[in-house]
């Protein structure tokens, strides 16, 4: 099983100083805090894709590639890349070529995106978002797979005798997860291609996210991949950490309080009776985490928000050597309890190829 | 025998409120005429201010907590809905709006509704039509005929026009109309997309 971060990437002011980071810092923390995620010995990176203020990530390929050359065995991931906005082509070539400098550390989480302005500022609808995602995925799909490719959809300029460069290396294209924080068609999706589902798991009650990955792991055994407990899913989650709960409590709530997303709404007990949100020790972190696996099923990975609401950039790397050193290690050993052999690990690179050598030598 | 589900939304924010006493009015009256086509009826109240601060958590998280969760599915599940508000400044209150705001788009399509409002004066009353109705056709439910206004005069007169009789008589035709709307249609079955996906081929071909 992986475990890791992902990052939206967010400049938001210190709601305890009132200090805004500038751009530039905001962007080496999300490359510390990717090097920090390397050496405390987590598996993943990902990082979101923000088209507008107050995000820095909207070229995720530069920050990733740079990150790439700055870790050895982290995997660089997206949560999500846009496959609404974004021409499927550009993704085909930008991921490619990642995929290549990380010597296949990549895959991605694709996402619609719910930022209204994105869509017509790309030329596109918002109305179109399933289908956008349906058509474009389709067209990525078909780039990574087939070296020259005639093509003509809806939402796009035709293509005649296209070949996307590079082509993937080792001829396998980077992992795909589907995330959704609320569409059945997304996990639809996800289960005919034999591809991950990743549910963000952090705004919503556990009830909702339960129903999309019951549905992909159901199609996922209708589409003839596996059995549905074979499914790869992908699970988010939020914590922060101190050794003694209560003072965990006391120094995250001003950052719960102000945060873009949910602030001045309900308290923080009703939010983290709610959601997954765990404030509080690494033992009561592991005791929540772990009952995702009753709530779910036996998953692939595990990625944690850290870096949000402002928290400054010294108190998320402590927050990551506790992950690290605390919690991972402990969850690494009792999720390894009890999970059935025939339930897969995420695929990575190395997995993906030779799956596909083998498969080459049979059908030889 | 067939049940009927009505949900009662009412957005009286005194207790006890005249808003929930004629939600509860039209409430009976509806309830009588299903009871008169031979139906068994289950009265689902809602009170929106037993549930203000999960409502307004909502539309800053994005998701039902708690309690509301349960009340909007029941409200998604019921085969009428009778809804009623005081009149705030020439429209319906900010908290009946929040719930309306709130439920799953589509929730309430060919769903029959009652309307119902309360004021201080008759002066209030065509916030029904200039207010009420408009958001509730945006919502594309099937809004009876008649809705009913009750005054504060309207609680204590009897006889006179205008006065509690009248309130009597427009409540029970406003409830037989719902009844009878309700009597035409098939009981509320909503299919699930989570259980009956589109099939991806579907949604590949653009269908």
């Amino acid at each position: 099983m992986q475990f890791g971060i992902f990052s939206v990437g967010d400049v938001t002011p210190d709601p305890t100083t009132g200090r805004t980071p500038s751009e530039a810092e905001r962007i080496k923390a999300m490359v510390a805090i990717a090097q920090k995620a390397e050496e405390v010995g987590l598996d993943v990176f990902a990082t979101g894709e923000h088209h507008n203020p107050p995000f820095v990530p909207s070229s995720p390929t530069t920050m990733l590639g740079y990150i790439a050359a700055k870790t050895e065995k982290l995997v660089l991931s997206t949560a999500t890349t846009l496959i609404t906005t974004n021409d499927p082509v550009k993704i085909a070539e930008d991921y490619a070529m990642l995929q290549h400098l990380a010597d296949g550390r990549v895959d991605l989480v694709m996402g619609r995106g719910n930022t209204g302005p994105v869509y017509p500022w790309f030329g596109k609808d918002i109305r179109d978002g399933i289908a956008l995602a349906v058509e474009n995925y389709a067209l990525l799909h078909t780039l990574w797979r087939q070296d020259v490719v005639d093509w003509e959809g809806r939402f796009r300029t035709p293509l005649q005798s296209f070949t996307a460069t590079p082509r993937p290396l080792d001829g396998v294209p980077p992992f795909v997860w589907h995330g959704s924080i609320r569409s059945p068609e997304i996990a639809e999706q996800a289960a005919y291609y034999g591809d991950g589902f990743f549910a963000n798991n952090i705004f919503w009650p556990k009830e909702h996210y339960q129903r999309l990955i019951d549905l992909y792991r159901r199609r996922f055994e209708h589409y003839g991949h596996g059995s549905a407990d074979q499914a790869i899913v992908g699970l988010g989650g939020q914590v922060f950490m101190r050794k003694n709960s209560q003072d965990a409590v006391r120094e995250f709530r001003p950052y719960f309080d102000n945060a873009p997303v949910y602030g001045h709404g309900p308290s923080m007990e009703e939010f983290m009776a709610e959601t997954p949100l765990t404030v509080g020790s690494p033992e009561q972190v592991i005791e929540r985490t772990l009952k995702f696996r009753e709530y779910f099923g036996d998953y692939q990975r595990q990625l944690f928000l850290m870096d949000h609401a402002g928290l400054p950039l010294k108190t998320v790397l402590e927050q990551l050597d506790i992950l690290g050193e605390e919690v991972v290690p402990v969850l690494r050993r009792e999720f390894a309890v009890g999970r059935p052999a025939h339930v897969p690990d995420a695929p990575t690179h190395a997995a993906l190829l030779a799956a596909r050598n083998d498969k080459e030598t049979v059908t030889r | 025998m067939t049940t009927r589900t009505l949900a009662v939304v009412s957005a009286g924010l005194g207790q006890p409120s005249s808003t929930r006493l004629l939600a509860d009015r039209l409430a009976d009256a509806a309830a009588t005429a299903l009871r008169e086509q031979g139906a068994d009826v289950e009265l689902v109240p809602v009170d929106l201010r037993d549930h203000a601060h999960e409502l307004m958590d909502n539309m800053l998280t994005g998701f039902p907590g708690g309690k509301l969760r349960e009340v909007l599915e029941k409200v998604g599940r019921a085969d009428g809905l009778i809804a009623v508000t005081p009149v705030f400044n020439a429209s319906y209150s900010g908290l009946f709006k929040t719930f309306f705001d709130v439920l799953e788009p589509g929730t309430l399509e060919g769903v029959p509704v009652l309307l119902g409002a309360t004021g201080g004066t008759a002066r209030h009353s065509l916030a029904i039509d200039f207010a009420m109705r408009p958001m509730f056709a945006y919502l594309r439910a099937h809004v009876v005929p008649t809705a009913v206004y009750a005054a504060s005069e309207d609680w204590g007169s009897n006889g006179t026009a205008g006065g509690a009789d009248a309130l009597t008589e427009r409540a029970a035709r406003a409830g037989a109309e719902l009844a009878a709307v309700i009597g035409g249609t098939a009981p509320a079955v909503k299919p699930d997309p989570f259980d009956e996906p589109v099939p991806f081929e579907d949604l590949l071909a653009g269908r």
